[in-house]
Parts: structure tokens; sequence; C-alpha cells
């Protein structure tokens, strides 16, 4: 870039730079002469964007975990993470005098005696839930295009764990305070560590160091929060944005825009000034949240203490799932076979819930090896052109909000005065028929506005004026959509079912065909796209 | 007769437990003059009888009143509870029916024929406790139905504890007095007076200090988190997202 100028004289005899560009320049040289950074300048700030609202998710994740980091840096140096007991003595009047944790006294601490304190604070959580909503949104963007599809399968398994990684961030960070809603929290998952058959028990006193709650338990997920995790993080962000960099980013379809390239902003300098403005928008909305609503009022919940629990103890939002899960399970689950009780009530959760995660991990292996599609995809998919994709995504998606709404069945309940078993019921039944429902509906849905779309491509809009012909008969007028438009309903794939063939064996495996079974319940239902052939048809109507 | 004769037995019970646990309850009915209570007879024979009959003693449609006392009648009339206007899982609130005059007249009347807790006195009401002390009993005793900070909570079968907030510090007393429906009684041995004052100072302090960190969501905790940042600030910034990326360039 700067390759014109030597070191320090400009030729003059040109143009003469102001000040500002003579420094900037020689600063440029400065560096590239000592890191050689340009090729990476120009690699990186050539790489292009294209624009479309859903693909700034993943930059709402990034920029929450950044907020994040910055703040949760500001509470560690006045967070203490330890169990030993004092008497409190701060300025919050209801709890004064009263003995506490040092973890909570000095949670409390920040919150009324150091300048700020509560606001950092109230950032640092209200980023949390943010983040951890925003990868959720991301992922689904992700899913329902088919942007996980080869080459990205590998960064569809980070986001993945990236977005566990976060629930567990939360989780711990949830625990710090040692406030008795954590407390609570955390005697959940110790029942749940205890229902484990045969080594629940050790297991939970060897994460506690003893008997619930123990003395050691805050200083261990402090660790975990601020350094293991934080670091599997931030490595694995490292890891999926040079993904993002190698494979470059997916498109929609459209007019110009093919397998081969991406249309759009180069990231320098539009781009990256878009992107740097709009960091400081999703700071600035999470600093609003922070200063006008509450979050986390640990001086209500005061200091742990075994005994005492609050009607709408919940955990914070991304783990309403796991604790949905446990409510809804009916009682009388408990079994005792030789001396030994089997909590199925606990342990039916936590292998479902396994068993979904499991899924949702591997899910673009799953579709890869059942469409026998070996192909790379940088074009997306619309949701509606992959029916039996996106049906099941929606009845994932209803899944896990049935579980979500179970978890705060009790102020459902008191909040739409109905009796908390009727709420229980309810979403035990949408648990298990919704996604079925949520399937088929969405099947059809999908279907039906793929024969939309082929009408509309075909025949153009209806205009909705009505003209008698001299015969007396009455037609619509169609106005034919133009082709901008139409390049965008007509380009999608065609899949077909794969076909049984037997391998180089001369057999066909039973693997096989179960394979083409799946492959014909994924494929067997769709609309083929309107053809070259069929187009030139239409347009003579 | 039976019936009689196990209410008089049931008095004689009732009656003799609390003149020897709480002197304050007797001192409370022998206080009010003949007039006030010949008025709460009145009132109660025309609002009341009907369903508690005319002897308190209870009918198909309510309960005996036969050693509710004072405070129970002032509880469940001065809140709106009483007279019932629907029978469903709970006595639901009204909007209160009588006068304060009339419903002391009715807590008299109530106390006169037997006895049983008082109204309490003022200087449990102040709200001059310890409110560190009222808000660990609270947590320890109330909170797993009425939730922390107060903000109720649900109970089974359709039953719930409602929020506290502005309750009058005397229903609040009245309400650990006398264990109002699901409720659980808690007696004076169970918490003291001075207990019970602590809890109402917390309750009062609750009140007159709106949380330091905002505004709070209800107190509802982790729930009403979640569905704000959900619809209001993911909504917000998905709203700035499409903003950016709209077409003007
Ligand atoms: C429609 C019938 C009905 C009417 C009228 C009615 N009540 Fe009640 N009352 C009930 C029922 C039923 C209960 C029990 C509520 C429960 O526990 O769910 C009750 C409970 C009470 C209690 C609480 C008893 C206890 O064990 O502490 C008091 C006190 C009371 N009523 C007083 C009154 C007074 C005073 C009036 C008149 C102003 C009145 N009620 C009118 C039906 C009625
Ligand atoms: C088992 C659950 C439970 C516990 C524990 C409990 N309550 Fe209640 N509380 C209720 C229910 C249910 C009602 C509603 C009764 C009614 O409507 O008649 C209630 C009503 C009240 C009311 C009346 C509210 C109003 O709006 O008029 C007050 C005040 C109250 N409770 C205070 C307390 C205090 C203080 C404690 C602890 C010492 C406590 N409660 C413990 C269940 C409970």
């Amino acid at each position: 870039m700067t390759n014109l100028l030597t070191k320090d004289e400009a030729p003059a005899a040109t143009t003469t730079p102001t000040k500002g560009s003579r420094f900037t320049a020689a600063a440029s040289n400065y560096i590239e002469d000592r890191t050689s950074i340009s090729g990476a300048v120009k690699e990186f700030g050539r790489k292009i964007f294209p624009d479309h609202w859903s693909f700034m998710l993943g930059e709402v994740s990034l920029y929450s975990f950044v907020i994040i980091f910055l703040t949760g840096s500001f509470l560690t140096f006045f967070y203490q993470a330890s169990m030993a007991t004092v008497i409190y003595d701060g300025s919050y009047v209801p709890l004064k005098g009263l003995e506490m944790s040092t973890a909570m006294s000095s949670s409390l601490h920040i919150s009324f005696d150091l300048r700020g304190g509560l606001l950092i604070r109230q950032i640092h959580h209200w980023a949390a839930l943010v983040f951890v909503a925003a990868i959720g949104l991301h992922m689904l963007r992700i899913y329902f295009t088919g942007a996980f599809r080869k080459p990205r399968e590998l960064n569809w398994v980070i986001g993945f764990v990236l977005f566990i990684l976060a629930m567990a961030e939360g989780f711990t960070g949830y625990s710090l305070p040692d406030d008795l809603l954590s407390g609570n929290g955390l005697r959940i998952i110790e029942g749940m560590v205890q229902g484990i058959p045969f080594v629940g028990t050790w297991i939970s006193f060897l994460v506690f160091g003893g008997d619930f709650p123990g003395t050691a338990i805050v200083g261990r997920l402090y660790t975990l929060h601020i350094l293991l995790l934080p670091a599997i993080i931030v490595a694995l962000i490292a890891m999926h944005l040079v993904f993002v960099i190698v494979h470059k980013h997916t498109q929609f379809s459209g007019p110009g825009k093919t397998e081969n390239n991406v249309v759009g902003a180069p990231i320098l300098p539009m781009f990256a000034a878009k992107a740097g403005g709009f960091f400081f928008i999703v700071f600035g909305i999470i600093v609003l949240m922070a200063s006008f609503f509450t979050i986390n009022p640990i001086w209500n919940y005061g200091p742990y203490d075994p005994s005492p629990v609050s009607a709408g103890t919940q955990p914070d939002w991304y783990i309403g799932f796991a604790d949905g899960a446990l409510r809804l399970m009916p009682p009388g689950l408990e079994v005792v076979l030789f001396n030994h009780t089997y909590s199925f009530n606990i342990l039916i959760p936590l292998v479902v819930l396994g068993l979904f995660i499991l899924v949702v991990l591997i899910y673009p292996f799953i579709e890869a090896w059942i469409t026998g599609d070996k192909r790379e995809h940088h074009l997306l998919d619309r949701p509606r052109n992959v029916p039996t994709r996106t049906a099941i995504g929606a009845a994932g998606v209803t899944f896990y909000a049935s579980l979500w709404a179970a978890a705060s069945s009790d102020i459902v309940a008191t909040h739409f005065q109905l009796s908390i078993e009727g709420v229980i019921h309810t979403v035990q039944a949408t648990t298990i028929l919704g996604p079925i429902a949520a399937y088929l509906i969405t099947k059809r849905v999908c279907i039906a506005l793929m024969k939309k779309d082929r009408e509309i491509a075909l025949h153009g809009y209806e205009s909705g004026r009505i003209v008698r012909l001299p015969g007396g008969e009455y037609i619509e007028v169609h106005q034919p959509v133009d082709e901008y438009e139409r390049w965008k309903l007509v380009n999608f794939t065609d899949n077909k079912p794969l076909m049984i063939r037997p391998n180089a064996k001369g057999q066909i495996t039973g693997l096989q065909k179960v394979r083409v079974g799946m492959s014909k319940w994924f494929f067997e239902d769709r609309i083929s796209p309107v053809t070259t052939k069929e187009l030139e048809h239409g347009d003579h109507h | 007769m039976a019936t009689v004769a196990l209410i008089a037995i049931g008095l004689i019970f009732t009656g003799g437990g609390y003149a020897l646990f709480s002197s304050t309850a007797t001192a409370g009915t022998s206080a009010s003059s003949q007039t006030t209570i010949d008025e709460g007879k009145k009132l109660f024979a025309a609002n009341c009888a009907s369903c508690h009959g005319a002897a308190l003693q209870g009918t198909a449609a309510g309960p005996s009143l036969i050693g509710v006392g004072a405070a129970s009648v002032d509880f469940q009339v001065g809140t709106g509870r009483m007279p019932l206007a629907m029978s469903g899982p709970q006595a639901m609130q009204k909007p209160v029916q009588f006068s304060p005059d009339q419903v002391s007249a009715m807590a008299a009347y109530v106390a006169s024929l037997s006895p049983g807790p008082a109204i309490p006195d003022a200087s449990l009401l102040d709200g001059k406790g310890d409110a560190t002390n009222g808000a660990e009993l609270f947590r320890i005793n109330c909170a797993m139905c009425h939730n922390v900070a107060g903000a109720g909570g649900a109970l089974t079968e359709g039953k719930f504890a409602p929020p506290l907030t502005g309750v009058a510090s005397v229903h609040i007393y009245e309400a650990m007095l006398t264990g109002p429906q699901n409720m659980p009684v808690f007696n004076n041995a169970n918490l003291t007076p001075e207990d019970k004052r602590d809890i109402i100072t917390y309750l009062k302090y609750l009140e007159a200090n709106p949380s330091p960190g905002g505004y709070e969501l209800g107190s509802l905790g982790p729930v009403a988190e979640g569905l704000f940042v959900w619809i209001f600030g993911l909504g917000a910034i998905v709203a700035v997202t499409i903003w950016l990326t709209a077409k003007s360039n």
C-alpha cells in the first residue's frame, strides 16, 4: 500500500501529504518492516462479507463475550472465592450482622460499597444471558439455512461445543455469589449427580470435597469460571473464526451469486467500520439493560443456607431446559433393586437430554450420511426448500421450548391463575406430541410454500386485475416476476432419494437399506425447482 | 345434641388453651364495649351467618368460627377475602366490603363468643424491629411459599401464596397468627411476637426501598430475566442488525 513512499520523505513534487497522512505512512512502514503484516491485512481485509441481518448474530455472540470478558476482569479484582464465614458489615441493612461466606459478602461489597460495582455486575450478568441467547439464535440460523453442510461440519461442532461451554460458564458464574438461589441450583446438581447409580455418591463427594455444600465448591467453580472454561472458549472461538475465514462466508442464492464466489462488502473498510459500530451498539443495549433492570438481586436471596428454598427458584434461562426436564417427570419412578435405589426420575432426563445434545452435535454428519451428499455447499438453502430438515428443526425447537416452559411452570400457574398440576400435565403432553405436530405442520407448510414459489415463477403474481375478454370470459391478469426475483425462486438444488446400490462385493447390506429408507423419508416429499424449459414455456402463457 | 356437646368441649379446650397461652387475647376481647359487640352481631347475622352459622358453629358452606379470634376476622374481612364471593381453590381477595369500624365490630363479636387470637398491639407493627433477623426468619419460614422478595408463588391444585407487597402490617401479623387457608399457623411459640415484628420490619423495608439495581421485573427471578433478555434484549439487537443490513447502499 505504502510502497510508493520511502522512509521519511514523501515525493514533494507530486502531492504534498498532510502532516497526519505522513505520520500514518511512517507508522505503517515501521510496523510493516518489523512484522510483514501487510500480507495478512490484505488477505483478511479483502474477505468479503455478504449482507443479511441473520449473518450478524454470530457477531453479537462474539461482542457479548468481549463485554463479559472486560466486566468479568473487573469483578475478579474484588470478588473473593472463599467459603470462610464472616459477619457481614456492609451497607445493606437487612443483611447487616448476618454470618455468611466471604464469597457472598464480597459480592455484596461489589454491589453496594464499590463505585460502579453493581452496574458492572449487572452488565456482566445481562451480557451472559445475551451471549448464550445470541449463540442459540446464531445456531438456529446456521441450522435452518443448511450452513453446516460440507465443508463446515466441523465448525458446527466447534460452535455447538461453544454453546455448551457458554452454558457451563453461565452456570459456574451463577453459583459464585454463594447466595440462596445459586446454592439451591447446586443442590439440584448434587441431587442429579447422586442419582447416577453406583458412582453418583462418590462423584458428588469428589466434586464437593465431602458432604454438600462443604467449603470447597465455590473455589473450584471459580477456577473453572475464570481460568479453564474461558481459556477453552477463547481457543475455540479463534478456531471458529479461522474456519470462517478459510471457508469464506456462505450466501443466499441470488443473481450473480454462485457456489464459487462471495458477493458482499470487503472487511476493510466498510464492513469493519460497520462491525465496530455494531459492537458499541450491542454494548450500549446491554449497558441500558444493566442500568435500568435488576438482575439476580443476591441481597434478596441472602446467603446460602441448606434449609430454606424460595418459591420461584429457577436457573438462568439456558439451564432451564434441564430444570424443566426434571419437573416433567411423573412421580413414583424410584425403584429399589437389591438394596440400591434407582432414581429413574433423574436418569431418564439425564439420558434423554444427553441424547438430544448428542444428536444436535453430530447432526451435520447424520444428514450427510442420509442424503449421501458429498458436494461442497457455499450457497445457503432457503428453509422451505429442504422441508424435512426444517421440519426436524421445528420439532427440536418445540421440544426444547416445552422443557423450557416446564421450568417456569410455577410462574405460569400463578400468573395465569392455573393449577400447577394442570400446567405440568399440559407441558408433558406438548413435550411428546408437540414435536410430532410441529414436524408434520412445518413440512406441509414448506411444501405449500415451494408450490407457491413454483407457481409464481411460472405464472407470476396475481395482480388482482380482472379482465373481461370479448367472448365474455373473465380472467385475472398475472404479472410476471422480474428475473432477479425469479432467480431466487428457481435456483435451488433438486435432491432425490438415494437408489439402492450393491457394494463392491455385489451385496446389498442392511445398512444400505436403512440408509436408503432414511433418504427416502428425507427427500420423498419434494417439489422440483422450475426448469429452464418450463420457464420458457411459461413465458409464452 | 352431640354437635353441641362437641362444640362445648372444643370451646373449653381452645378457650382454656388460649387463655393460658396469650394474655393479650383475652385482654383484647374484654376491652370491646357491649354496643360494639351488638353491632357486630347484627352485621354478622346479616352477612356471614348464612355460611358460618348463627352461633359460629359452621355450615356446609363455611367452617366454624369458634375460637378463630378477632385476628382471623380482622384479617379475612379486612383484606376483602370475606364474605366469600365464590368458591374456588382459594378465597380470593376483593375490594373490602366494610368500614374499619364495622370490621372491628364483627371481630369483637366473634371474639366475645369464644376467645381466640386477638388483633395485635400497635407496638408490634411499627416496623422498627431488626430487619436482618426478620429477613432471615422470612427466608426460613415464608420464602418457600411467598418467594424471597415476597413476590408470591404457586401451591398445589391452583392454590397460591399471594404477593406480600402493599399488605398492611396488621394483616401480615394476623396472617402469621391465624394461618389463613393453606398457610400454616405461626403461633407465639413458633415465632415470638418480637420475631413477627422483625418480619414485618423486613417486608416494610423491601417496600420502602426499591431495588438498588433498577426495575425488579416483578422480583420473579431468572424466568422474568430470561424472558426479558429474549424479548427486549435480543429483540433490540436483531432490530439493529436488520437496520444495519437494510438496503440503502
Ligand atoms: C359464601 C359463604 C361465606 C360467607 C358469606 C362468609 N364466609 Fe367466611 N368462610 C367461608 C369459607 C368457605 C371459609 C373457609 C375458607 C378456606 O379455608 O378456604 C371461610 C373462612 C372464614 C374465616 C377463617 C376461619 C379460620 O379458620 O381462620 C373467617 C374468620 C371468616 N370466614 C369470617 C367471615 C365473616 C366475618 C363473614 C361475613 C362478613 C364471612 N366469613 C362470610 C365462607 C363464607
Ligand atoms: C405453606 C405455604 C405458606 C407459608 C410457609 C407462609 N404462607 Fe403466607 N400465605 C399462604 C397462602 C396460601 C396465603 C393465602 C391465604 C388466603 O388467601 O386466605 C397466604 C397469605 C399470607 C398473607 C396475606 C396476604 C394478602 O395479600 O392479604 C400474608 C401477609 C402472609 N401470608 C404472610 C406470611 C408470612 C409472614 C409467612 C412466614 C412467617 C408466611 N406467610 C408463610 C401460604 C403460606
